[in-house]
């Protein structure tokens, strides 16, 4: 039996107002195994620790029950206490008799009563605690940062500059992101590219930072400050040491009439293309859905003018393993499909377009080469309408429920740009609320509509129907004015709701990180932990994470930087004892552990066992890595031959609670 | 000290949401009743439901298991576990002839103290309406 002291605290007046602590100490002093049990003002303070510390030497102390209040507030202070005293910290028990008991309970015997039950429960678990201690991995001093856009670029760059090894995996052939689609940004109106396209440099020049572009991450195994992640490198067929990024194949290859991704469709590109004219890496790409070649073995256009010779037509999928200490999500988001709203008519007209495809039609790189024109005639719109919410804010099945936050604010850069380039187009924004808050973000909407005459008009759109002549009815409630108006526009902008990329789903899968509803990875807290993951050494930046805009993501992208150098810079991390453990003597080797785990911390191996007969038998045991379990338990339950146990949470333990509560 | 005998009300609480939910009506100050005790797990899929049967067996009169929301697990999905486990439990605890009521599964989040509380005290009257559950209870438990 353990020697245990019980050390009551007051907090003040805290506890004691409604607990009689003195009571308590005195009753929870004649539980068995308890040879000290005492009661004192502030037990968190200096010289509570210190009366803590006094009496584990003078009594010899094997356990420790403090009664006072949750332990998610002082645990930690007072397993450190104890452990300076020579108590492994993992012997040390917290009954929480503030938070709930004194707190909740006007009457001092009630109080009383149920402080004295949870004393006892608290000291029939440390009975059976069992002294831990945390073991310790080493870190690999690389990280892995997935997604090359600004999010995932800042990342790089912020946990490059600190020293480490950084890897950037980006699906597409460039690196530059959504924001490289962009013309313009809010609030201050500078050029995107010329903030954006220095950093894409910035990234292929940092002696730190490697760039898997073109790739995909296609597993990933092992824990914080051990993964191994198997990177896809996808055939380009070019050879990316030889490429120099003439753009010769680009303007040879016969097959032209591919729509461009990077301008939305709204323009063509070849079969072998270079994203656009800044992409970084700057190497041609051969789409092997498109090329003839690869097709049908006929043309070889594009190596026969390629000077380099870096033309490949039998380049293979690449599968590269490395080793990192930590992950970086920064896959960003796509627009939501409109072609399901079928109010807006955007799968009946080619004049109703997205804002990224506006931002595309503004752009000097853009199809148009950045005049405003109409995509069915080339003609210049003279009425355009913008609609916000397009999917936002929506309880639709075809909708999201929140709010894309971006809309309002690109919507009134777009409105005020075009009023700008050409005063003599009239302007309508239909919006249910215009949201602002930001730095100089409401200036900035009341500019476009005080000093550029933008037309806002609260309400939504019901209906835009194509006309025969090509103009678009633009059927709509004015709510203020309390009327129905009709509009005939030649554009028609819609804000559609922003949504995770869909390959975040099958990513979080494989790195076992947790997702809200709607495909956002979920933050370890919402406040105090925002660019962390819940799962340990997986870290989120950018718009992966919920709807921001540019100043945001890099704001983020540099505190998960931060939290990753905070961790590389770690030769070895210290991990939870309190992880499952096997017994395998009693293990059947089911395998129903193995599947309910959701970080994949136990693997089976067969071991030699004795029979009866003194002979060796192998038999397949269960085994936890206590690296990678985080200790939720989930396998304690299913195991049906009771050999899974979880140090500091036992089934005896929790009984042991249980039954002192009962009794 | 004589402990007047109340119906028993055992709550497992998830240390990640429900526990600090828990906490939170604490530091709110919300009220509910003083019978029910809890018991710090670290998920809600910790609990094994041979503990809820035990439970009955050493004399609680209901048992209360609370975890995230579901998709807010802090494992990911230790509360769908849970939560098919309970499922399976009801039907069980019919065949034991104790009434489904007596065990609860609530969702209650680390910011949801007035739930946390509202939810006990619900629980607290739903059992002092059924009274003492003597169908498990072991005499060799009592002392």
């Amino acid at each position: 039996m353990q020697r245990i002291g019980v050390f009551v605290c007051h907090c003040g007046t805290n506890i004691a107002g409604t607990v009689d602590v003195k009571t308590v100490a005195e009753m929870l002093g004649k539980e068995p195994g308890v040879v000290f049990s005492t009661d004192y003002q502030y037990m968190c303070s200096e010289a509570g620790q210190t009366l803590i510390q006094d009496a584990i030497k003078e009594h010899n102390l094997g356990g420790v029950v403090i009664c006072s209040c949750s332990p998610r507030m002082h645990e930690q202070t007072f397993r450190k206490a104890c452990a300076k005293a020579g108590l492994n910290p993992y012997m040390v028990e917290v009954a929480n008799i503030r938070e709930q008991c004194s707190w909740i309970h006007k009457d001092v015997a009630e109080g009383t009563e149920k402080a004295v039950i949870l004393g006892r429960a608290a000291i029939a678990k440390v009975h059976l605690n069992a002294p831990l201690t945390a073991g310790e991995s080493p870190v690999v001093k690389r990280a892995l940062v997935i997604g090359g856009g600004i999010a995932g670029m800042q990342t790089a760059l912020d946990i490059a500059d600190a020293g480490f090894e950084v890897d950037i995996v980006e699906k597409n052939a460039t690196i530059g992101g959504k924001m490289a689609q962009i013309d313009k940004t809010f609030p201050t109106l500078d050029c995107s590219a010329c903030i954006l396209t220095p950093k894409m440099v910035d990234c292929a020049q940092h002696e730190k930072i490697n760039i898997y572009a073109y790739s995909e991450v296609e597993d990933v195994k092992g824990f914080v400050g051990n993964f191994s992640v198997a990177i896809r490198k996808k055939a380009r067929y070019v050879d990316e040491t030889k490429c120099t990024g003439c753009g010769i194949c680009t303007e040879k290859c016969p097959v032209k009439n591919i729509p461009n991704e990077f301008n939305m469709g709204m323009d063509n590109r070849r079969s072998i293309y270079i994203p656009f004219a800044q992409a970084v890496p700057k190497i041609a790409t051969i789409d092997p859905n498109t090329c003839n070649k690869l097709k049908t073995g006929k043309c070889g256009v594009c190596s026969k003018v390629c000077g380099a010779g870096a033309i490949d037509y039998t380049q293979k999928d690449e599968i590269i393993r490395r080793e990192y200490g930590a992950i970086v999500v920064a896959t960003g988001f796509n627009m939501i499909d409109m072609t399901k709203f079928d109010e807006f008519g955007y799968a009946q007209s080619k004049d109703v377009i997205t804002s990224l495809e506006f931002e595309r039609l503004t752009n000097a790189a853009g199809p148009t080469g950045g005049t405003l024109l109409r995509p069915s005639d080339g003609k210049h719109p003279h009425t355009i309408v913008f609609v916000q919410c397009c999917g936002s804010r929506s309880t639709t099945e075809n909708g999201k429920p929140y709010c894309s936050k971006i809309c309002c604010m690109y919507t009134a850069k777009h409105a005020m740009l075009t009023r700008e380039k050409y005063p003599d187009t009239d302007v309508y924004v239909f919006y249910i609320d215009v949201r602002t808050p930001g730095k100089n973000f409401d200036e900035f909407y009341r500019r476009a509509v005080e000093q550029y005459g933008v037309h806002y008009v609260k309400g939504m759109v019901g209906k835009v129907a194509p006309r025969a002549d090509g103009t678009l009815h633009v059927q709509a409630s004015d709510l203020l004015a309390g009327e129905q108006l009709h509009i005939d526009a030649d554009l028609v902008v819609l804000a559609g709701a922003i949504e995770p990329d869909k390959s975040a789903r099958g990513l979080a899968t494989k790195l076992t990180a947790s997702m809200d509803t709607n495909d956002f990875f979920t933050e370890a807290h919402p406040k105090l932990r925002p660019v962390e993951s819940p799962t340990a050494g997986v870290f989120l930046s950018g718009v992966c994470q919920g709807p921001k805009d540019i100043p945001e993501t890099v704001a983020q992208a540099g505190a998960a930087a931060s939290k990753v150098i905070g961790l590389l810079v770690k030769d070895k991390l210290t991990c939870n004892p309190c992880v499952a453990q096997s017994d395998e003597l009693l293990c059947n080797g089911c395998s129903g552990c193995e599947h309910v785990c959701p970080y994949g911390a136990i693997t089976y191996e067969t071991k030699e066992f004795m029979q009866f007969d003194r002979s060796m038998k192998p038999r397949r045991v269960a085994s936890v890595n206590p690296a990678v379990c985080q200790g939720c338990g989930a396998c304690t339950v299913t195991c049906p031959s009771g050999a899974m146990d979880l140090k500091g949470f036992s089934n005896r333990q929790i009984m042991a609670e249980v039954d002192a509560i009962c009794k | 000290m004589q402990i007047e005998k109340k119906p028993l009300i055992v709550a497992f609480c998830c240390n990640w949401c429900s526990y600090a939910g828990a906490d939170l009506a604490g530091t709110n100050r919300l009220n509910y009743p003083a019978n029910v005790k809890i018991i710090r797990v670290p998920c809600s899929c910790r609990v094994n439901p041979l503990f809820i049967l035990k439970a009955f067996q050493r004399g609680a009169d209901g048992v209360i298991i609370c975890g995230c929301h579901p998709g807010d697990c802090h494992y990911t999905t230790g509360n769908y576990y849970a939560r098919r486990r309970i499922t399976l439990l009801f039907s069980m605890l019919s065949y034991l002839g104790i009434e489904k009521n007596r065990v609860r599964l609530e969702w209650v989040s680390a910011a949801e103290g007035a739930k946390f509380a509202a939810t006990m005290q619900s629980f607290a009257e739903e059992i002092a309406e059924l009274g003492e559950c003597k169908r498990l209870e072991d005499l060799r438990c009592k002392k």
